[in-house]
């Protein structure tokens, strides 16, 4: 880095999993056929008015509190102003005066094992736009406003991180928290989660560099691909002499590398005021003292229940937590079939390996966890062993089959009673002479060879230590 | 007759509402030419409803409905679903809602029949009714007068009983002064006790939705039909509609005279029928006290910078992309919304936008927008201080008569100071009732306004009910005569 060091901060844009959209009831979907989730107020009819959400207040309240922020007990909209096809009304209802959560904290882990806090600027609510479709063919553009008024926070962070790890540890645990507080389905790649990176560089000790503000970085690669590009760019200029205008700057992440979108001279200026159709939101203690009390167990404190109460490794207890569908179904299986660690054995190897030979996606899995827990208690009772217990797994990851019919099928029920195992002895050794007089003379492998036609007449369904012993026995007589 | 006597008629079956409906499009068929107060007539819709409303009628469903069978004229920045709504504007000519403004889908229910839209101000941004796209609205009394604006055309299709009744919006003062140009009767409501869904919105905290009639009791009627809690405007915050009595007791009744509103700039005429008005209260058991009104010179700059800055932000949808006119000469985007924003909007209009935008632009929001909504918190205080000592305030609504069509059109500053007397009303969210109150030497009609409390429109009607029970000047009705 020549001596010089990275200063960021991150804007992030979470769009919340609410059913109605924020200022009116339309659906709040993502897709459909263009136009088909609006109304006119979110397509800015002339005298249509905004109502609020207020489960939109409750979410961003929830983030508020999940992330250590001081909640704004008169928190007001505002009108960001600016001309484009995609905002119908001509200015976006945001908030600059006065955002519902300012001065939070978040902690991440680093690389070297320590932990670093990053300051929470503040979380503001606003409403998404549309989206324009570019059509190649006949040149046209077409605009589609299902997103508009979809609800979003925005996270602003305070310009804490050096490292594009730091910055990736954050929106790692950012979108857990996300998740785990059940308001943002945090689908990078259909823009349900989005975030802008301001960046920009200096000597230590120095004053803050000219920053650029980077966009449309659509993944995690792309954020780490992005922020090395621009760190690099920026050190260049400043050696060759030159000086850094302050930007935003568009990523092309097929291309590796950043264009200029506009500088701060012809930046727009969003001319913001308060919002005249929204009365100023009054929150009090109570209501704020009711969602902290009703807030989930977050990723970091799952983690430190699973190590401490069922004696997780911090691996397993990790990966479980990585996602809350993933935790939400250890826990559900564990708690069905009693048994946590078998359990967590269960998540973090068969389902992760179906997961990844299947390419599912976290946020899409959906297993019975009763069904699993089912197959847990077999196999943990002896009942069944441990091949057909993965068969019985596969059999309802791939086909959601009834575990107790399939089992039972399939045969996979493990005899332990002693009659059937006497009977099948006893019909191996009529049958096969030849293969006693050898294990008598000193054979042993002839004793393997019994033991596998007792097993096959009780169709793989005998305990194989019972068998042994009973077979042990007849023959030793 | 009054609106309340024609319902009445109808349901005693002397009329039928396709009658009332029939003779009133006719008038309106005759003489329109005469004011220019009608941009749109709904005639085929006004036919079918008045079947339909007569049947209603006759079921006796809307018995409890004093204003049912009732024509009314509705200004054109109302939403009204299937006929055209244009603000009088180029940039919306054509345009036709696909949904009812609140206020119409309940005088609707009350079984009221809208006869068409009334000329304007365009995008009611104005104070004669001059600037709309179909040319200026002219003034009953002396067609080569102004009606007043921005609500002219609802103020004159009364004034020359066109319709019995009218809705217009006031912003600034533009129901009361086009009522007082046109000698009728008319309330301006208090903010948030007519939802503003469906208006289309020059200043949302300023706008609001108020009756327009030949009398106190049908302007009451109408702001019963039309008042009332509506989930979809979060500034709606009364409860549930006013319910008016007929008390005329105004026995005690405290109501202050602001002395400095009738120092300098105000036609002698005016101000001896005003303070003639304020003795017939008297007269009736009012106790009348002087006071000087605070903030008075600023009023009118704090009201433009509020105004024109939320009208900056309310117009900027008429873009060109979706609905509305949109330049011919576009090829790029940018010209898309320069050309069509400069060709769409009038001059007025355009001027106000620039002036929003300017007072919201970084460096000079502290300087004037902030300072402006600081000054007029001082005013909504210094309003609440006088209600603690006046039931209401009676005051001048304009410093003179109506003037001539064209004499101000290229003086805005002057047109501005036209809201001298009315823009705080709106500045404070008050209600006020303006009713006429004599004529001046030429035969122009005069009229002054009681501006109450927060939601205390149940006193202003009684006072104003008092003052037309002995008075007769709002029955006078305009001859159109033309000079």
């Amino acid at each position: 880095m020549k001596g010089y060091e990275v200063v960021m901060g991150l804007e992030v844009h979470a769009e919340l999993s609410t059913k109605t959209k924020i200022f009116c009831a339309c659906a709040n979907k993502f897709g459909g056929a263009p136009n088909t989730h609006v109304c006119p107020v979110c397509t800015a009819m002339p005298g249509a008015l905004p109502v609020f959400n207020r489960r939109v207040l409750e979410y961003a309240v929830r983030l508020g509190l999940a992330l250590n922020c001081d909640i704004t007990r008169c928190s007001k909209f505002d009108r960001k102003n600016y001309f484009y096809p995609d905002l119908p009304a001509a200015y976006q209802i945001s908030q600059l005066y006065a955002p519902i959560c300012k001065n939070g904290c978040m902690e991440i882990a680093l690389e070297d094992g320590g932990t670093k806090t990053i300051g929470i600027h503040q979380i503001h609510m606003e409403a998404d736009a549309g989206k324009l479709i570019h059509d190649p063919a006949n040149e046209q553009t077409y605009v589609d406003y299902n997103r508009s008024c979809v609800p979003l926070l925005e996270i602003v962070s305070e310009p804490d991180f050096s490292s594009a790890a730091q910055v990736i540890a954050y929106l790692t645990k950012l979108r857990e928290t996300l998740l785990y507080l059940g308001i943002c389905d945090c689908k990078m790649q259909e823009g349900s989660i989005r975030a802008d990176v301001n960046l920009s560089v200096r000597r230590p000790g120095e004053a803050l560099g000219v920053r650029a503000e980077m966009k449309n970085l659509n993944s995690f690669k792309a954020i780490a691909r992005a922020i090395e590009y621009e760190a690099a760019r920026q050190i260049e200029v400043l050696e060759k002499g030159g000086t850094l205008v302050q930007e935003t700057r568009r990523w092309d992440d097929n291309k590796g590398r950043s264009y200029p979108m506009r500088s701060k001279e012809n930046a727009n200026d969003y001319r913001y005021f308060p919002e005249p159709d929204l009365l100023p939101m009054q929150i009090d203690d109570q209501w704020i003292e009711g969602i902290r009390g009703s807030l989930p167990e977050l990723a970091h404190e799952k983690r430190a229940r699973y190590i401490k109460d069922f004696g997780l490794s911090e691996f397993e207890a990790g990966i479980i937590t990585a996602h809350k569908n993933i935790s939400d179904l250890f826990e559900e299986i564990a708690r069905q079939s009693g048994q946590a660690l078998e359990s967590a054995r269960l998540v973090t190897g068969e389902i992760m390996r179906m997961m990844n030979n299947t390419g599912i996606l976290p946020e899409d899995l959906s297993l019975d966890a009763g069904k699993l827990a089912y197959l847990v208690k077999l196999v943990i009772e002896g009942k069944i062993n441990r091949n057909s217990y993965k068969d019985a797994l596969n059999a309802v990851f791939t086909r959601n089959v009834q575990p107790a019919d399939y089992v039972k099928e399939k045969g996979y029920i493990i005899v332990n009673d002693t009659n059937a195992v006497a009977q099948a002895i006893e019909a191996v050794i009529a049958e096969n002479p030849n293969a006693v007089t050898d294990y008598k003379s000193g054979i042993q492998k002839a004793f393997g060879f019994l033991m596998g036609q007792v097993m096959q007449k009780l169709k793989g369904a005998g305990n194989p230590g019972a068998v042994k012993a009973a077979l042990t026995e007849v023959l030793g007589s | 007759m009054t609106a309340i006597e024609i319902s009445a008629a109808i349901k005693a079956k002397k009329l039928t509402v396709l009658q009332v409906v029939e003779d009133y499009l006719k008038k309106i068929k005759e003489q329109n030419d005469v004011t220019n107060a009608f941009l749109y007539v709904a005639h085929e819709q006004a036919l079918a409803r008045a079947a339909e409303v007569q049947a209603q009628i006759d079921t006796g469903e809307l018995d409890d409905s004093p204003l049912a069978g009732v024509p009314i004229g509705i200004k054109d920045n109302i939403s009204t679903m299937g006929i055209e709504t244009s603000c009088a504007s180029k940039m919306l000519e054509g345009y036709t809602p696909v949904f009812n403004a609140f206020v119409i889908d309940k005088l609707e229910a009350a079984g009221m029949i809208i006869l068409g839209k009334l000329n304007m101000d365009e995008f009611a941004m104005g104070g004669s009714s001059e600037t709309g796209i179909k040319g200026a609205v002219r003034n009953p009394w002396d067609t080569a007068r102004v009606a007043g604006g921005s609500s002219g055309g609802s103020a004159a299709v009364v004034a020359s009983d066109l319709v019995p009744l009218a809705l217009g919006t006031d912003t600034g003062g533009s129901i009361r002064q086009p009522c007082a140009f046109c000698g009728v009767t008319g309330i301006k409501p208090t903010y948030g006790a007519v939802s503003r869904y469906g208006a289309v919105a020059f200043a949302s905290s300023l706008d609001q939705i108020g009756p327009i009639g030949g009398n106190i009791d049908d302007c009451a009627a109408l702001l019963s039909v039309i008042s009332g809690k509506d989930e979809r405007d979060n500034t709606s915050v009364i409860d549930k509609p006013f319910a008016f009595g007929d008390s005329t007791d105004v026995k005690g009744m405290k109501i202050g005279i602001p002395r400095n509103y009738f120092s300098n700039g105000i036609d002698d005429e005016v101000k001896n029928a005003v303070l003639s008005a304020a003795r017939t209260l008297e007269e009736q058991g009012v106790i009348i006290d002087e006071f000087d009104m605070p903030m008075l010179d600023y009023v009118v700059h704090v009201y433009y910078i509020i105004a024109c800055a939320e009208a900056s932000s309310n117009l900027a949808r008429f873009d060109g992309i979706k609905y509305g006119y949109r330049s011919k000469n576009a090829e790029t985007l940018a010209q898309v919304y320069r050309l069509s924003r400069s060709e769409g909007f009038g001059l007025e209009v355009k001027r106000r936008i620039m002036l929003g935008s300017f007072v919201l632009s970084s460096g000079y929001y502290d300087a004037y927008y902030k300072k402006a909504m600081q000054v007029r918190a001082i005013i909504k205080d210094e309003y609440s201080k006088l209600f603690q000592k006046y039931d209401m305030i009676i005051s001048p609504v304009a410093q003179s008569t109506a003037y001539k069509i064209g004499e101000n059109i290229d003086d805005p500053v002057k047109m501005y100071m036209n809201d001298l007397y009315t823009a705080s009303v709106n500045l404070a969210g008050l209600p006020a009732a303006v009713l006429p109150c004599g004529f001046d030497a030429a035969g122009l009609p005069i009229g002054f306004q009681l501006i109450g409390d927060a939601f205390s429109e149940d006193k202003l009607v009684t006072a104003a009910r008092a003052f037309q029970s002995v008075t007769d000047y709002h029955t006078k009705k305009a001859g159109g005569n033309n000079s």
